[in-house]
């Protein structure tokens, strides 16, 4: 059980996807300018996530130990399926949802952070149950950092802040500080 | 003829300045920055992304008859994922130290934008020769990026460049520059360097005109 909790809280907050691993810069960047979108985009990521880590289990339990150098391959197309699945599914069943999530929801098959938390689950050697609990962490963890950008960037609008400064160079340096606050994490649990 | 020479020359240097894939277009981002905490890594990450880009240019270019519309996306992404395959197996075999430097991220580069990006809207209209160019430029574009953020935080955090010591034993070095949040204030101050290029250019060009 310590062992769960410790795998939950070092994905969330000790080793950030986003913040300490640079996994899904893209979405960190581009969709963070409202709290809102960024908070949406967040959740999705963690039912991708979630999705994956189930396949990605059972691809390495079933196919890979037969042929590990089709890892990277199948992993890739499980997962471009399984968003264009979710995208489907939540087509049907909650049409709102969809239009909220626009444009983000089949972008996040190129999201690293998601590739990245099948090959990371996978080099560690994790079972079923501690897969899943990675997964939920990591996606909370992205969201959290997705969040946390979103706030601070919606607060500089109002600010007046140099031509030059504003725009990605400004958010680069402002996602510095907040991960620079995360080191503070790295001790737990040490 | 010199028309030619010259475009081929234009589409290689677009890559490297004025449209440089990290500093201009932010793509390919999570390598730049997970890699780069010395130059000697950022360096390998670049070239193993030459490889990875140049390959699938010139497949893709060789194939963008064949390929029905619908499912090219797919396609290039199992090509990509192919070569990434190939330079994953060959650096873990012949160069184990930085394999594992680098770790996942190797793999990653199947996600990298980039190389996508490319394909979808170079790679799929031009052909071969042009669209070697074309990876060549943004691949060079790409590795000095790396190279250079690497080089930033190398000798800051480090006291180092390409492993050579540079300052001596009295340095102390800035350890924030090789963590995490060094990589994101490099390229923001990059980026910050590359802005004020730009409008510096755009002045002293309303100048003289």
């Amino acid at each position: 059980m310590n062992e769960l909790i410790w795998i939950f809280i070092s994905a969330l907050l000790v080793n950030n996807f986003t913040l300490s691993m640079f996994l899904g810069l893209c979405p960190f960047l581009g969709v963070s300018a409202q709290l809102q979108t960024a908070f949406r985009l967040g959740l999705a990521n963690i039912f991708v996530m979630v999705i994956t880590a189930l396949a990605s289990y059972a691809l390495n339990t079933w196919v890979l130990i037969h042929a590990p150098y089709l890892r990277l391959i199948s992993f890739i197309i499980v997962i471009a399926s399984a968003v264009q699945f979710v995208e489907m599914a939540i087509k049907k069943l909650s049409p709102e949802l969809f239009k909220a999530l626009g444009i983000f929801l089949p972008l996040i098959t190129t999201n690293c952070a998601i590739l990245g938390l099948a090959l990371f689950s996978t080099n560690k050697g994790y079972g079923f149950l501690e897969g899943l609990i990675y997964a939920i962490g990591a996606g909370l963890g992205v969201t959290l950092a997705l969040v946390l950008l979103a706030g601070v960037r919606e607060e500089t609008r109002i600010l007046q802040i140099p031509r030059l400064v504003r725009g990605a160079a400004l958010n680069l340096i402002i996602a510095g500080i907040i991960s620079l606050a995360f080191m503070g994490f790295a001790g737990l649990f040490g | 003829m010199s028309t030619e020479k010259s475009r081929v020359a234009a589409e290689f240097i677009k890559g490297l300045w004025k449209e440089n894939p990290v500093f201009v277009a932010l793509l390919g981002m999570c390598p730049a920055l997970a890699v780069t905490n010395s130059a000697i890594n950022g360096l390998a990450m670049g070239l193993a992304t030459t490889f990875v880009l140049v390959c699938s240019s010139i497949l893709v270019s060789l194939l963008r008859k064949v390929i029905p519309k619908q499912v090219r996306i797919t396609t290039y992404i199992v090509i990509i994922a192919t070569f990434v395959t190939v330079i994953d197996f060959v650096l873990e075999a012949f160069l184990p130290d930085i394999h594992k430097e680098l770790g996942a991220f190797i793999a990653l580069i199947v996600v990298n934008c980039l190389i996508l990006g490319r394909q979808e809207a170079f790679a799929s209209k031009n052909n071969i020769g042009m669209s070697i160019i074309d990876a060549a430029g943004m691949s060079a574009g790409f590795t000095f990026a790396l190279v250079s953020i690497g080089i930033i935080r190398e000798v800051l955090g480090n006291g180092s460049i390409f492993a050579v010591d540079l300052f001596g034993k009295s340095f102390e070095p800035w350890i924030i520059m090789i963590l995490p949040p060094g990589g994101f204030f490099s390229l923001g101050f990059l980026l910050l360097f590359f802005n004020w290029m730009t409008e510096r250019n755009k002045q002293k060009r309303s100048k003289t005109a």
